[in-house]
């Protein structure tokens, strides 16, 4: 057994933990030359420590990260959306735009039942029928909701009519567009061509110029 | 690397489950290194380096984004190794003196421990036979000797990891140091 003092086989470990002051290590190493026992001792520790900083190292295995990303808990919905808003600002301003105007239009549809009429001076309404009487010229656009559109006369302009139905006499003459308008999605459609138009009212006019 | 660590988490605090799979993948080497030399076993190492992982997904918030991440995640990573040692071994040590029997000691029990027959372990290739001996080493100076000289870590980092004072973590690395140079003698 090692006899030496005690502080040697400390400053030894000092000694491997690269934190021992100079004079001590003086002393240790002094000590080494004349016993071999402590040599010896210090020799195979530094093999140890040797063979265990050239352990090779190891990777994780294939699928690892896959691995832990199935065992995390659920993320919260909010924040995939969050996220794919983050990452597309410029669809989640389409999306939203989108969202609104379904919303707000959808919303009109629903509440809108009532009937109602564009106004105009020789339309003739009937309860809920309207009726262009014969030999008459209404002038402008005629638009119905829920209701019945008879036309017996003339129509200066576009006839519309939204969730109703619509009866043409033979003598009836339209100069504009006739449509009905029944489906929701129709009705989308109508709205979105209406909101276009007032957005851009000029520009139906300027492009045929332009091409 | 730490503000780009940061950055992440930061984005993991927001919600976003995928800024912590670049955190995986920059330390999954390292951290299943470790829980392979602590544990022996290459699967119950995925196990718990994955559990380490997870546990500090959940637990980032209670994360201080002054400190080293890498510290944070060595101590869920090595605080999971050792309940595991623990579970697996019966809670005693080689020389602890055996309940009820006179001065007889684990070591005249060897079998039980998962000690292998000498001539067996002279067979051993170096790496096979250094990993054997690190997995005799108890826990606690298992895992000061991996952090010290596999992972190559400061005295104080270690100390930081372990939460233990630096003066019980140089103590345990040159006992584990000396009880391994022991082990090793002959190779």
């Amino acid at each position: 057994m090692n006899t030496c003092p005690e502080h040697i086989v400390h400053s030894m470990h000092a000694y491997l933990d690269g934190d021992i002051t100079r004079e001590d290590e003086r002393e240790l190493m002094k000590h080494l030359e004349s016993c071999s026992e402590c040599d010896e001792l210090m020799k195979s520790m530094s093999e140890t420590i040797a063979l265990l900083e050239n352990i090779e190292p190891i990777q994780a295995p294939e699928g690892f990260v896959e691995g832990v990303m199935n065992r995390l808990p659920k993320e919260k919905k909010q924040a995939g959306v969050q996220r794919w808003l983050r990452k597309h600002p410029l669809m989640a301003a389409v999306a939203l735009f989108f969202l609104m105007m379904s919303v707000s239009t959808f919303s009109s549809f629903g509440n809108d039942q009532q009937f109602s009429v564009t106004k105009q001076p020789n339309l003739v309404v009937e309860g809920e029928t309207v009726l262009v009487p014969e030999g008459e010229v209404v002038k402008g656009d005629v638009v119905v909701k829920n209701g019945e559109l008879r036309v017996d006369g003339e129509v200066d302009g576009n006839i519309t009519v939204i969730g109703g139905s619509k009866y043409m006499a033979s003598t009836a003459v339209v100069t504009g567009e006739i449509e009905e308008i029944d489906q929701a999605f129709d009705w989308l459609w109508y709205k979105i061509k209406k909101t276009a138009k007032d957005i851009w009212p000029s520009s139906k006019k300027d492009d045929p110029a332009e091409e | 690397m730490d503000d780009l660590i940061n950055k992440r988490i930061d984005e993991v605090l927001k919600g976003d489950q995928d800024a912590f799979e670049e955190i995986v993948t920059l330390f999954q080497h390292r951290l299943y290194h470790v829980c392979y030399r602590m544990l022996s076993n290459r699967q119950e190492a995925e196990d718990i380096a994955q559990e380490a992982f997870v546990r500090a997904y959940i637990n980032i918030h209670t994360f201080d984004q002054k400190r080293k991440f890498s510290t944070w995640l060595f101590r869920i990573a090595t605080n999971l190794c050792i309940d595991r040692i623990r579970k697996k071994k019966p809670d005693y040590y080689l020389d602890a003196n055996v309940p009820g029997t006179e001065g007889l000691t684990m070591y005249s029990q060897i079998a039980a421990a998962g000690e292998l027959p000498e001539e067996e372990i002279e067979r051993m290739e170096t790496q096979e036979r250094i990993q054997y001996e690190i997995g005799q080493l108890s826990d606690k100076y298992r895992s000061v000797i991996i952090l010290r000289y596999i992972e190559e870590l400061p005295l104080q980092e270690i100390s930081d990891i372990l939460e233990l004072p630096l003066g019980t973590v140089k103590t345990r690395v040159h006992r584990g140091r000396a009880a391994l140079r022991k082990q090793m003698g002959n190779l």
